[in-house]
């Protein structure tokens, strides 16, 4: 059974998250209260508000990656949804490599690894068969403009642009239905953010559901199909 | 790349508990492993970690608790109730163990190239053209020159004394190799390349490990999960990544805010 063409591809349903800081006396700092929001096929729903609005932690709870301390958050998984906030880490760890895609500001350095091999691998982790990961990793890294003499080398020694356009074709190389992007254009010039505004249409127009930050005024224009302002969930919070 | 079949897991260990006179250096350990998946135990010194990695192991026997092992055959058993030749045939065959101190997971005096070869002699394998060809392909996978085979690892740097522990024991083929700080000691150029080869070797071949370490960058690197192990007890346990990003208990945070960025 196929499911609903509405049924979202990602759901918060209201989603707390607070850290409580053991080193700090027990000090507890809420960061979200009653999250509730949906980001189906070929949208693309951008995160708006002030730095610390919780704009990050609410990605971050997308991925798994932080715990949430209430609520659910919905991943569509084939014919079914399964919870973040209960699953198991294997069960997070599998839908890292089926269904979610993150793109965080930095690249997490690999030692010794070119830069096409890393994106390559992100391709063969994602499922692509190796010759088609060799050959997606070379157009997405000429497409973002990295000079292919680079292509060969770790990108540790990388500018920062150069890195996050590594970050982005290694977070992009795969059809994951969804696409978590933490200011993927943050470090880039007006050129290669244009590539990337264009890189999320197509993923949209191929039926991909983003939720993302971006900081940049034209790309948010470009890129966003709706603008959800997260201030809206402090509102239960005492602050 | 391994599917976690979510069949039963690898190894369970359940209760795992042992007291040295007064101290409990393992206090009901419950930990279970799926085929190709990388468990990292941290902690500081004497929190347990290296004395679960020995009861594991079946070296040190535990006061209470089990270890079970789904062996190559399908069949589940209690490591306890193995004969002492059947522990041994499985420690050389379908189990490795890399080991910080490279002295004691070498043969010193046997060449390199011996070194691997002992452990498929240790299957039976007899023929010795076909063992030197195979010692030799582990120690070019491990970036060991050809001209060194016959060198003993006395003559070795770090660095290639723990790649030469990782030719000897993945050259059985295992399924779970367990590991006690492998890059500890190391210079950090000699550390991020042997990191790197494990970490290839490890996805290429879809082991199962558990990796005993101090260092929280290399757990991140290179685990699924991790279990953090303090006097004994275990503290916290999850997804590698949510562990040390959001950090529950106050030991963690302890120990991931007492990381200097470098």
């Amino acid at each position: 059974m196929t499911p609903p063409p509405m049924m979202p591809l990602l759901a918060f349903q209201d989603v707390a998250k607070s850290f409580t800081l053991h080193l700090r006396g027990g000090a507890v700092l809420p960061v979200i209260a009653g999250a509730t929001l949906a980001v189906h096929p070929g949208e693309c729903v951008v995160l708006g508000g002030a730095s610390g609005a919780g704009k990050s932690s609410l990605l971050k709870m997308a991925y798994g990656n932080y715990r949430c301390a209430t609520g659910a958050i919905r991943v569509r998984d084939g014919d079914r949804t399964i919870d973040l906030a209960a699953a198991a880490p294997r069960e997070i760890l599998r839908l890292r490599r089926t269904t979610l895609a993150y793109v965080s500001q930095f690249l997490r350095v690999i030692p010794r690894v070119g830069a096409r091999a890393v994106v390559e691998a992100a391709g063969i982790e994602g499922g692509l068969e190796p010759e088609v990961a060799h050959a997606r990793a070379g157009d997405l890294l000429a497409r973002l403009n990295l000079p292919e003499r680079l292509w060969a080398l770790p990108p540790a020694t990388f500018s920062g642009g150069e890195q996050q356009r590594v970050n982005i074709a290694r977070g992009l190389i795969a059809d994951r239905p969804i696409l978590l992007l933490d200011e993927p254009t943050a470090s880039l010039d007006a050129r290669n953010r244009a590539v990337v505004v264009d890189l999320i249409a197509e993923k949209r127009a191929a039926g991909a559901g983003i939720l993302g930050i971006f900081h940049d005024a034209d790309v948010r224009e470009a890129v966003a199909t709706r603008i959800v302002d997260v201030a809206a969930f402090r509102g239960a919070m005492a602050a | 790349m391994s599917e976690f079949p979510t069949t039963e897991p690898l190894l369970t260990v359940s209760g795992l508990t042992k007291r040295y006179g007064r101290r409990l250096a393992c206090d009901r350990i419950d930990v279970s492993l799926d085929p190709g998946e990388v468990l990292a135990v941290v902690g500081e010194s004497g929190s347990g970690k290296s004395t679960l990695l020995s009861l594991i192991a079946g070296e040190v026997a535990a006061d209470a608790g089990c270890v079970s092992y789904r062996m190559r055959d399908g069949a589940t058993r209690d490591l306890a109730a193995l004969s002492e030749a059947e522990r041994r045939a499985l420690m050389r065959t379908d189990w490795g163990f890399v080991r910080q101190d490279a002295t004691q997971g070498l043969r010193m005096a046997v060449s390199a190239g011996g070194n691997v070869g002992e452990r498929l002699m240790g299957i039976g394998d007899r023929h010795y053209g076909r063992i030197r060809a195979t010692a030799l392909d582990w120690l070019a996978r491990v970036e060991i020159a050809p001209d060194r085979v016959d060198d003993p690892p006395t003559r070795f740097s770090g660095g290639m004394r723990q790649r030469l522990q990782i030719a000897r024991n993945l050259v059985t083929s295992p399924r779970l190799v367990l590991m006690d700080e492998p890059t500890s000691g190391l210079d950090v150029s000699v550390q991020a390349r042997l990191l790197d080869m494990i970490r290839g070797l490890v996805a290429e071949l879809g082991l199962a490990v558990i990796i005993v370490t101090h260092d929280l960058a290399v757990a991140r690197l290179l685990s699924h999960r991790v279990l953090v192990m303090r006097g004994g007890r275990v503290i916290e346990t999850g997804l590698t990544d949510q562990v040390l990003d959001d950090p529950q208990a106050a030991y963690t945070q302890l120990l991931v805010s007492s990381v200097l960025a470098a």
